[in-house]
């Protein structure tokens, strides 16, 4: 068990999003300002954690048949824990992400690594690949939502940083800096084909980036 | 026909200025997924719309007389997918006993399906915009039919893209997302079209 490499395969080399190709929707579909995509992120992830650990626990009372339904069952009751603490705490959030809370219930990423890894390991190892994955897919969505936000807005943090007051982080609201002068912004980029655009761009990028380095590091054996 | 206009501007708005995939961004894996050949497409979006539209009927059942009356709201989540879970996997009993060639057409699709976030989503969907119980089949059929359409459009744009000359990192997935973005572009066309 080795948490930095774990973590190295989740953020780049196995990340959900930008590698796997999973959970596209809820990528798509919340990142446009820091806040939304942050949030997204963290709800994932812990829901992916928790689904994780006690899927891994039932791991052998679960039978082989009506797996899949069970996963879902208990990914749903997480999300619903999730669903209801936003509102009570957050509700800037919940309904800023509306009905893309209760649809991490079907997020591929979560039954994803329910089938291919809790069902087969320990809960630690289990809880700690929730934790990674989560990450990796916490830091795609964003920086793939401040991209969005910077070209189509011009703004930086928006409904996280507040200055309009002093600097202040705050949960909701705010409208962040604005970077860029006024209308110098593409706004196409904060809309739905926006989204498809820039999310296809920045597989392409990290793609082109993983590739480099595996020939660099093919390379660098050939020469040994 | 207060009714009719109600329900002609939910289909409007489903199959065209909202469509479910292009502005909704709902069902992006299958969309991704099965668009490799206009044949499947077709499949697909057929096995969608069939089961968008019986998950909207059952789930307005499981809401109005189940949920509400016992207070028990905040299952929702729980309770759609169960629900929605279960009757794939009996629709798909039940094509295979008795329309066995329908069941050959869908056949690998509607498993698939379950793990659809278009049909969880038009469930939850209704209830959110308060839909009666027509409005509620309509937009999910409707939904589902939008849905179709943009699979189908896409799968034809696919094929060819397959002997296009790109990038190496833009091949697969990225030249699709882009293309998927142009097709949204012109979807957004769309996007004025109030008849009321």
């Amino acid at each position: 068990m080795n948490f930095g490499k774990q973590l190295k395969e989740g953020v780049i080399t196995n990340n959900p999003v930008l590698v796997q190709i999973l959970g596209m929707c809820p990528t798509l579909a919340v990142s446009t300002s820091l806040f939304n995509g942050l949030g997204m992120g963290i709800c994932a992830t812990l829901v992916l954690i928790c689904s994780n650990v006690v899927i891994s626990l039932l791991r052998n009372i679960i039978p082989n048949k009506v797996r899949i339904a069970a996963f879902i069952v208990i990914i749903a009751g997480f999300v619903t824990c999730i669903d209801l603490l936003l509102k009570a705490f957050v509700p800037a959030l919940s309904e800023s992400l509306g009905v893309f809370i209760p649809l991490i219930v079907v997020n591929c990423i979560i039954l994803g690594r329910a089938e291919a890894f809790a069902y087969k390991n320990g809960p630690v190892v289990s809880a700690l690949d929730g934790l990674t994955q989560g990450i990796g897919f916490t830091v795609a969505l964003t920086i793939l939502s401040a991209a969005r936000e910077f070209i189509g807005a011009g703004k930086f943090g928006g409904g996280l940083i507040d200055v309009s007051n002093g600097f202040r982080i705050v949960l909701g609201g705010a409208d962040g800096i604005q970077v860029l002068p006024e209308g110098v912004g593409a706004s196409l980029i904060t809309q739905p084909a926006g989204g498809f655009l820039s999310l296809g761009i920045f597989i392409a990028v990290v793609t082109f980036l993983l590739r480099k380095s595996e020939e660099k590091a093919a390379k660098k054996e050939a020469t040994k | 026909m207060e009714m009719l206009t109600s329900i002609f501007a939910i289909s409007l708005g489903a199959i065209l200025t909202n469509n479910f995939v292009l502005s909704q961004f709902l069902g992006i894996c299958p969309f991704m997924g099965v668009s490799k050949k206009i044949d499947t497409a077709l499949g697909m979006g057929a096995a969608v719309t069939f089961v968008m539209g019986i998950a909207s009927l059952v789930t307005f059942f499981i809401q109005h007389l189940i949920l509400e009356p016992m207070g028990l709201e905040y299952m929702q989540t729980v309770a759609f997918i169960l629900v929605i879970a279960s009757l794939v996997q009996f629709i798909e009993m039940f094509l295979q006993k008795s329309v066995p060639s329908l069941y050959t057409a869908l056949g690998v699709f509607l498993p698939l399906i379950t793990t659809n976030c278009a049909v969880l989503g038009v469930s939850i969907n209704n209830v959110s915009y308060g839909y009666s119980l027509i409005e509620s089949v309509v937009y999910g059929v409707t939904g589902g039919l939008g849905f179709m359409l943009a699979i189908v459009l896409f799968a034809s744009i696919r094929e060819r893209l397959e002997f296009a000359d790109c990038p190496k990192s833009f091949e697969g997935i990225p030249l699709a997302m882009v293309t998927a973005g142009l097709m949204a572009l012109a979807f957004m066309g769309f996007s004025g079209l109030q008849v009321w």
